[in-house]
C-alpha cells in the first residue's frame, strides 16, 4: 500500500497502472524496507507525506517510470547516437589531435637551449619589455631547475594550441554576435551554460565519444571551457565602440567591411585582448583538470599528489602552475597595455 | 534670389519615432500636436512638415534649442536617418529612392560632415584621419596623404601629422574634422553643432576660419547650431526650428527686424542688435532733407555707424558701395532699429 494509491483510484487509472506493471529491478530502499519486514504503509501521517516524485508515484502505479529510468534513458540515448555523432565529429576534430600532438612534440623535443630563447623572443615580440622577458626566463629556469621543464612545456604546448583555436573561432563568433541581436540572444545562454557547467561535466560525454588516448579529448574540453571570455569580450568590445565614430564612418560612406576592419575591430582591440588574456588563464585552469583524462603536463603531477598522497609532488607542481600562470598573465597584460597606450582616449 | 540655384531641397519632410510611424503620420497630418501625439500614441514627432531650400554656395543655418529636431533634420540630408514621409532633393534628384551603392557614392563624393564631438578615429594619426574620406574611396596612399596635408595646412594644422587626436586640444581636433570634410572635396558640407563643444574664444576663431574658407571655396554649407549669435554671424539663410517645425526662415537680418512669432521675438530679445544689424538692412532710398555727415558701406554694422556719429543723434549718412549711392541712413532709423520689434501680428496697431 503506497501513499498515492488513492489518487490513481479516484482518477480511475488503476487498470492502466496495473496493465503497465512490469517488475523492474528493486531499488536499495525497497530492499531495506523488505529486509526490515515492516509494512508501515497504512499509517503514514501527513508529516511523512512524500513529495509526488517519480519514485513515490511508481510505488502507487507501476506504469509510471522510476527516476533511475530517466538517467538510464539518457545514457542509452547518448550511446544510441554516439556512433552517428562520431562519424561527424571525429574527422572534424582530428586536426585538433594533430595540432596538439605536433605541438607537444615540438616543444618537448626541441633542446632547451633553443626552446628557452625562442620563448623569450616571443615574449619580447608581444610585450616589448625587458623586465617581463627577464621574469619569464626566471620562471622557466626555476621550473627547469627542479626538473619540471618537460611537464611545463607540455602544459604550455596545450595552452598555446587551445588558446589559439579559441581566438580563431571565438573572435568571429563574437563579431557575428555584435552585429545581430538575435544571434546574441541565442549564443549568450550557451556561453552562460559553458561557463557555469562544472568542468568535469564536459568530460563525461567526451569520454564516451572519443577514446581516452586521443589528445583531442582534452583539447575539446579545454577549448569549450576557455572560449567563453574571448567571445563575450569581442562582442562587448565591438558594441562599446563610440557610436559617434561609427556615425562618422557611415557619413563618409564606408562599407560594412571597411567599417569592421578599419574602425570597429581596431577600437575593440583592447577588449578583445582582455578576452584573450582571460582565455589563456582559463585554458591553464582547465588543462590541470583535463589531466584526469590523460592531458600531459603539470596537472598529472598534481593528480599524482592527490591520488598517492604525495604532498611534496603535488605542492611543487601546484606552485609550478601558479608561476606559469603569473608569467602568462604578465605577458598578455603587457601586450594589452601596449595596445591601450597607442590609442588612449584620455 | 532668382539667380541662385537650389542645391539641396527638403519637401514636406516628416519624421516620427515610434512603433507604427505610418499610423501616427496620418494623425499628425490631421492636426494632432506633438504633446498630444506623445500622450495618446506614445510616438515622438521629430520633424513636422519641413520645407527648406538650400542655395548653392551659401551657408544655411538651422537653429533651434535642444530637442527642436535640428540634429535629426541634418541627418536626413545624407540619410543617416530615414524619414517617415517627404522628399530630400540633392541637385534635383530624390535621394530617398537611391539604393545603397548610390547612397554611398553621395556620402563619399557629394556630402561631407563635421560632428559636434569631432568623431575622429582615435587609433589613426591626424594625417590618416584627414585622409579618411579619400582612403574610403580607394585613393592611393601617396595621393591622399598629399591632399590631406594640403587641407590640414589650410586649416592651420601643419606639422601635427603624426599626432594622435587625443594629443590635440578640442579646437585643434575640430580643425582636423574640418580638414577631413574638406579633403573629401564634396560640394556640400554638413556641420552638426560643429563649434558647440569649443570654448567661446576658440569658437570665434573657428567661425572666422569657416567664413574665410567659405569666401574662397563657396561650398554649400548646412550648419546646425543652438547659438543665435553664431547663427547670425554665419548665416546667409536662417531657419529657426521649434518642436520639429519651421517657425520662420529667411535672411537673418530680416528675421531680426520682422519676427513673425512671439517665440522668435523672445529669442532675439537678448541679442546685441547694434553689432548684428547691418546698414543695408535698414537704409532708406528716400533722400533726407538734412546735411550728409559722411559715407558708410552697406556691410557696416550699426555699432560702427554710431561710433562714427560720435553719439550725435541728428546725423545722416549716405550708403555707398563702389562709388554708387545705394541709399541713406539717418540716426533716428538706427535708434528705431535698435529697439526689439514686436512680431508682425502684434505691431500692426
Amino acid at each position: 500500500m503506497a501513499t498515492y494509491d488513492g489518487l490513481f483510484d479516484t482518477l480511475g487509472l488503476r487498470d492502466w497502472c496495473d496493465g503497465g506493471a512490469s517488475d523492474g529491478p528493486m531499488s536499495m530502499a525497497d530492499l531495506m524496507a523488505k529486509a526490515q519486514g515492516g509494512d508501515k504503509a497504512g499509517d503514514t501521517s501527513l508529516r511523512d507525506l512524500p513529495f509526488p516524485s517519480l519514485d513515490a508515484l511508481h510505488d502507487a502505479c507501476a506504469a509510471i517510470p522510476q527516476s533511475r529510468d530517466l538517467t538510464k534513458g539518457l545514457e542509452t540515448g547518448f550511446l544510441g547516437i554516439r556512433d552517428a555523432l562520431r562519424i561527424v565529429v571525429d574527422p572534424l576534430t582530428q586536426p585538433l589531435s594533430w595540432a596538439l600532438e605536433s605541438m607537444l612534440h615540438l616543444m618537448t623535443d626541441t633542446p632547451w637551449w633553443i626552446m628557452v630563447p625562442v620563448l623569450m623572443l616571443i615574449t619580447w615580440a608581444v610585450s616589448r619589455s625587458w623586465k617581463i622577458v627577464g621574469f619569464v626566463a626566471l620562471v622557466i629556469a626555476g621550473l627547469a631547475f627542479v626538473d619540471h621543464y618537460e611537464v611545463a612545456m607540455q602544459t604550455l604546448a596545450i595552452i598555446f594550441v587551445c588558446a589559439f583555436i579559441c581566438v580563431l573561432i571565438g573572435v568571429p563568433i563574437g563579431i557575428a554576435m555584435s552585429r545581430s541581436d538575435r544571434l546574441q540572444n541565442i549564443v549568450t545562454p550557451i556561453l552562460d551554460m559553458l561557463q557555469t557547467l562544472p568542468p568535469f561535466v564536459y568530460l563525461i560525454p567526451l569520454i564516451f565519444l572519443f577514446s581516452v588516448t586521443e589528445p583531442k579529448l582534452y583539447g575539446i574540453a579545454v577549448i569549450l571551457y576557455a572560449i567563453v571570455p574571448v567571445v563575450r569580450l569581442t562582442n562587448l568590445g565591438i558594441r562599446l565602440v563610440d557610436p559617434d565614430v561609427i556615425e562618422a564612418a557611415d557619413a563618409f560612406g564606408m562599407t560594412r567591411r571597411q567599417k569592421l576592419f578599419g574602425v570597429q575591430i581596431p577600437l575593440a582591440l583592447p577588449n578583445i585582448m582582455a578576452g584573450v588574456n582571460q582565455t589563456i588563464m582559463m585554458s591553464l585552469a582547465m588543462v590541470v583538470i583535463a589531466s584526469m583524462v590523460s592531458a600531459p603536463g603539470l596537472g598529472i603531477l598534481v593528480l599524482r599528489g592527490i591520488r598517492n598522497l604525495e604532498l611534496g609532488t603535488g605542492l611543487v607542481a601546484g606552485l609550478g602552475i601558479v608561476v606559469l600562470a603569473i608569467a602568462l598573465d604578465r605577458v598578455t597584460k603587457a601586450s594589452l597595455a601596449r595596445i591601450d597606450a597607442s590609442q588612449a582616449q584620455r | 534670389m532668382t539667380d541662385k540655384t537650389v542645391k539641396v531641397s527638403i519637401r514636406n519632410l516628416y519624421k516620427i519615432f515610434g512603433e507604427d510611424p505610418a499610423a501616427a503620420l496620418a494623425e499628425v497630418k490631421s492636426g494632432t500636436s506633438k504633446p498630444e501625439l506623445l500622450d495618446r500614441t506614445n510616438h515622438v514627432l521629430g520633424l513636422n512638415d519641413i520645407n527648406v531650400d538650400m542655395n548653392e554656395g551659401e551657408i544655411t543655418v538651422i537653429m533651434g534649442l535642444s530637442g527642436s529636431g535640428k540634429s535629426t533634420l541634418i541627418r536626413h540630408l545624407n540619410r543617416l536617418i530615414e524619414p517617415t514621409a517627404g522628399e530630400v532633393l540633392v541637385n534635383d534628384e530624390d535621394i530617398l529612392s537611391w539604393k545603397d551603392t548610390r547612397l554611398r557614392q553621395l556620402r563619399r563624393e557629394t556630402m561631407s560632415m563635421v560632428f559636434q564631438k569631432f568623431a575622429l578615429l582615435p587609433h589613426r594619426t591626424v594625417l590618416e584621419n584627414a585622409a579618411m574620406p579619400l582612403a574610403t574611396r580607394g585613393v592611393a596612399q601617396e595621393a591622399r596623404a598629399a591632399e590631406a596635408r594640403k587641407w590640414l595646412e589650410r586649416v592651420g594644422l601643419s606639422g601635427q601629422d603624426d599626432q594622435y587626436p587625443h594629443q590635440l586640444s578640442g579646437g585643434m581636433q575640430q580643425r582636423v574634422g574640418i580638414a577631413r570634410a574638406l579633403a573629401s572635396n564634396s560640394d556640400i558640407m554638413l556641420m552638426d553643432e560643429a563649434f558647440s563643444a569649443l570654448d567661446p574664444l576658440i569658437r570665434t576663431d573657428m567661425q572666422d576660419l569657416l567664413l574665410e574658407l567659405q569666401s574662397e571655396l563657396h561650398k554649400t554649407i548646412i550648419f546646425i547650431t543652438h547659438d543665435l549669435d553664431e547663427a547670425l554671424k554665419l548665416a546667409d539663410h536662417l531657419v529657426i526650428l521649434k518642436d520639429g517645425a519651421v517657425v520662420q526662415q529667411g535672411e537673418p537680418q530680416a528675421i531680426l527686424l520682422n519676427p513673425t512669432d512671439p517665440y522668435i521675438e523672445e529669442f532675439v530679445a537678448d541679442i546685441n542688435r547694434a553689432r548684428v544689424l547691418r546698414v543695408r538692412s535698414i537704409m532708406t532710398p528716400a533722400v533726407p532733407a538734412g546735411e550728409i555727415a559722411g559715407e558708410v558701406a552697406p556691410g557696416d554694422n550699426l555699432e560702427s555707424v554710431i561710433a562714427r556719429a560720435g553719439g550725435d543723434v541728428a546725423q545722416t549718412f549716405r550708403v555707398v558701395r563702389d562709388g554708387k549711392t545705394l541709399g541713406y541712413l539717418g540716426m533716428p532709423d538706427i535708434m528705431r532699429a535698435l529697439v526689439p520689434r514686436r512680431s508682425s501680428g502684434a505691431s500692426a496697431a
